[in-house]
């Protein structure tokens, strides 16, 4: 069962990801991106970790992807022309991807003792995972509020001032 | 009889992490062939969340909670980052009504 779902999601997974590189419609690929992420959502409860399960479905395919398909339709992104990239990214970007994807693959099926994930492994329940943000991690907790509402200031303050340019020139 | 039927409900945790390196190049390689701003962004999103699968992975190798709450915060960072990162492409398309990078080559306005 574990090995079926892994498979399944695995490979709509991947497909969404090379869709996402393949598609030249933005959209297409911040669809292909929600596929991605909804997903690894899956794989997350396979893991057993429920909680960062509901928190991918909720933030990353909820939140962060509206929030990138409303900037789509809001700038009106039309088809991008393709390119392959400038040369440095060809003589040294793509050899240095397939030398980074080779060194982490070969270090992964070289070390011994990694487990296996079986459908019957315990879970980490929410309650858990909240009992160390409370009480030992509270201080990086209560730190990324503050950094939430500097990103919510920081990004209103952005986006109002073209406004104040555009009131400035009329 | 008992070993092949754990061996075939079990997966190795290695396929989690190679899963994880495959996606992360396929976010690099993204990063370089794509010339929109926006999905060059994106890229960079499933960059985030391929990591965000291998540190979950490790999390259940080890049977520690703090894997999780590592990924817990990189979502936090991401959704800041993401809101702050499109607020600065709304306004560069402000100034330059375009969102192709070889275009946007100055940071001066």
């Amino acid at each position: 069962m574990h090995l079926i779902l892994f498979i399944v999601f695995a490979a709509l997974c991947l497909t969404g990801a090379v869709n996402l590189l393949l598609q030249k419609h933005p959209i297409n690929s911040a669809l292909s991106l929600i596929v991605v992420m909804t997903s690894l959502a899956v794989l997350y409860l396979l893991l057993g970790a429920e909680f960062l399960a509901a928190a991918q479905v909720i933030v990353y395919a909820g939140a962060i992807m509206v929030l990138f398909t409303f900037v789509v339709m809001l700038l009106n992104a039309g088809r991008e022309e393709r390119t392959l990239g400038s040369k440095a990214a060809r003589t040294v970007g793509f050899p240095a991807v397939v030398a980074v994807l080779a060194l982490i693959a070969t270090t992964i099926l070289r070390t011994q003792g990694i487990g296996n994930a079986a459908i019957e492994d315990q879970i980490t329940s929410t309650a858990d995972l909240s009992a160390i943000l409370f009480t030992k991690l509270l201080l990086p907790f209560e730190v990324t509020s503050v950094l939430i509402l500097v990103a919510i200031l920081g990004s209103v303050a952005l986006a109002r001032q073209g406004d104040g340019e555009r009131v400035d020139t009329k | 009889m008992n070993t092949v039927h754990v061996v075939q409900h079990e997966v190795p945790l290695a396929w989690y992490l190679l899963l994880s390196a495959v996606l992360f190049c396929l976010g690099i390689v993204g990063f370089l062939i794509k010339r929109n701003l926006i999905t060059m962004f994106m890229s960079i999103e499933l960059m985030l969340n391929a990591v965000n699968l291998s540190f979950v992975t490790f999390a259940h190798q080890w049977h520690q909670v703090r894997g999780q709450i590592f990924v817990f915060f990189v979502m936090m960072v991401a959704a800041a980052e993401a809101a702050v990162g499109l607020a600065i492409i709304i306004a560069v398309f402000r100034t330059r009504a375009t969102l192709a990078v070889d275009r946007i080559d100055l940071m001066k306005l």
